[in-house]
């Protein structure tokens, strides 16, 4: 890829192609049988890293939360929890 | 029709903006600058420019408003003087990281502590890594040819970085000298229309200046020293063909009787002329001066060509890396110079104003001389210095 001249972006969205999620250390994992579907957590994230399928389910996008647990903290069911990550 | 008139060089700076037909200003006062600025204030006020002026709380604003105008693609000017140039530093970088050609004079001015307005380099010296190209003038009238030629280099395709115009504080600005101004068609056909390639434009939105990662950052900045690198060449064109339209050029460098001297002076700015008149009145071949007026992007080549024949080497310089002893452009000929067998000593002179007289550009050629001759002298010399008030 040509860096662009003072590293200009040129279209829309670009930075989806730039995964961040590497420096995680703590991941959230949804319990969807507590969840009551407040959508708090989608609302609360930083990172749109949290969506709403068509299910009703919630997911995490691991390619880019960075592990905040401000979703966790938020979440008034306690449906979310932070697992440390493990390779 | 070109018109002479005796002017200050803050004054021949503001004729140049005018000429440029610069569309936004955005600047701060501070001595010895204030002068262009108030100047081009009273062109915006009484129609004779028309520029946007922006008035800013201090010059990182000042040099933050001219990013946001250059990133519309406008034509815009500063000036600013040593601790507004300093105060701009983060925002220096900016500038030319956004790769955008605003033009700034730098009223070369002596930095604090303690408070000293004078004139020295060491303003714009310690911005010599922000990415901008420097250009050190000698008198008023290169000061305002400078300024246009500035557009043009800045401006160009191949370029597209920012350049600073120096000029000695006081020395310069708030002295008389005769200056022709140039005619307004002349500088049309000289310095096209300003058509920035990135631009901010809401129909075809992009994001300047973000996030560049461990992954392009590098390539990022060897683009910027490339842009350098083609700047040598275009400044080169730039001075040429301001040459042929106006009849006066600089050159990147100057070679004041060179031609059999040994023993060679090296400065920047106004001091050249100081030095000029020592020569001139020694009358003595074997000693010249080279005159260094593009110091970013350094004229590597030229300099090592200009010195060909030279045998010993005397930087005088307003300027001093404190905790290296010496003047950043003595260190950087030696670099140049390296494995050519020619000598350099380096003079600190005129920090803080410091008035530097024929008796110390004399005394800096006789310490080449003995040099020459195979005597051992101080490396560094500091002129004019009062040892008894140490
Ligand atoms: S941990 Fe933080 S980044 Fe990850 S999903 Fe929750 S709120 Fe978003
Ligand atoms: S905050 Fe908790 S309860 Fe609300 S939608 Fe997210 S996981 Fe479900």
């Amino acid at each position: 890829m040509k860096v662009n001249i003072a590293a200009c972006i040129t279209e829309p969205g670009s930075s989806e192609r730039n995964k961040t999620g590497g420096w995680r250390v703590f991941r959230p994992v949804i319990n969807n049988e507590r969840c009551i579907d407040c959508g708090s957590c989608w609302i609360f994230c930083p990172d749109a890293s949290i969506t709403r399928e068509e299910n009703g389910e919630y997911k995490v996008n691991l390619d880019f939360c960075k592990g905040c647990g401000i979703c966790a903290n938020e979440c008034p069911s306690e449906a979310i929890e932070m697992v440390l990550e493990e390779k | 029709m070109p018109h002479k008139d005796v002017m200050h060089g803050s004054r021949a700076v503001a004729e140049a903006v005018k000429l440029c037909g610069v569309e936004v200003v955005a600047a701060y006062p501070i001595t010895p600058q204030t002068h262009i600025v108030e100047d081009i204030a009273e062109m915006v006020a009484n129609g004779e420019l028309k520029a946007e002026y922006i008035m800013v709380e201090s010059e990182h604003s000042a040099m933050s408003a001219c990013i946001g105008a250059s990133a519309t693609g406008a034509r815009v000017f500063t000036a600013t003087a040593s601790q507004g140039l300093a105060l701009m530093h983060e925002v220096l970088w900016i500038a030319s990281g956004m790769r955008l050609p605003i033009v700034m004079v730098n009223a070369n001015r002596a930095l604090s502590a303690p408070i000293n307005i004078w004139n020295d380099q060491s303003d714009s010296i310690a911005e010599r890594d922000s990415g901008w190209i420097q250009i050190y003038v000698e008198t008023n009238q290169e000061a305002l040819d400078s300024v246009i030629q500035a557009y043009r280099i800045a401006e160009d395709r191949e370029v597209l970085l920012p350049v600073m115009v120096c000029m000695d504080g006081f020395v310069l600005t708030h002295t008389v000298e005769p200056v022709e101004v140039p005619d307004e068609e002349q500088v049309k056909r000289y310095l096209p229309e300003l058509h920035l390639p990135h631009v901010l434009d809401p129909e075809q939105p992009v994001t300047m200046g973000s996030l560049g990662d461990p992954n392009y950052y590098m390539e990022f900045r060897k683009q910027q020293e490339l842009a350098m690198e083609n700047a040598l060449r275009v400044a080169m064109q730039a001075d040429e063909e301001f040459k042929e339209i106006f009849g006066r050029g600089y050159g990147l460098i100057e070679e004041y009787n060179l031609e059999n001297a040994e023993i060679v002076l090296v400065t920047m700015g106004s001091l050249a002329g100081t030095i000029k008149e020592t020569l001139d009145a020694l009358g003595d071949d074997g000693v010249g001066l080279l005159r260094i007026r593009l110091f970013r992007p350094f004229p590597k080549e030229a300099v090592r060509r200009a010195l060909s024949r030279a045998k010993v080497v005397n930087v005088i310089e307003k300027d001093v890396s404190i905790g290296f002893g010496e003047g950043a452009l003595m260190t950087e000929l030696k670099s140049v110079l390296y494995g050519s067998g020619i000598k350099v000593l380096g003079t600190v002179a005129g920090l803080g104003g410091r008035d530097i007289t024929i008796a110390h550009i004399r005394e800096a050629i006789e310490r080449a001389k003995r040099a020459l001759h195979g005597e051992s002298v101080e490396e560094i010399a500091w002129a004019g210095l009062k040892e008894e008030a140490l």
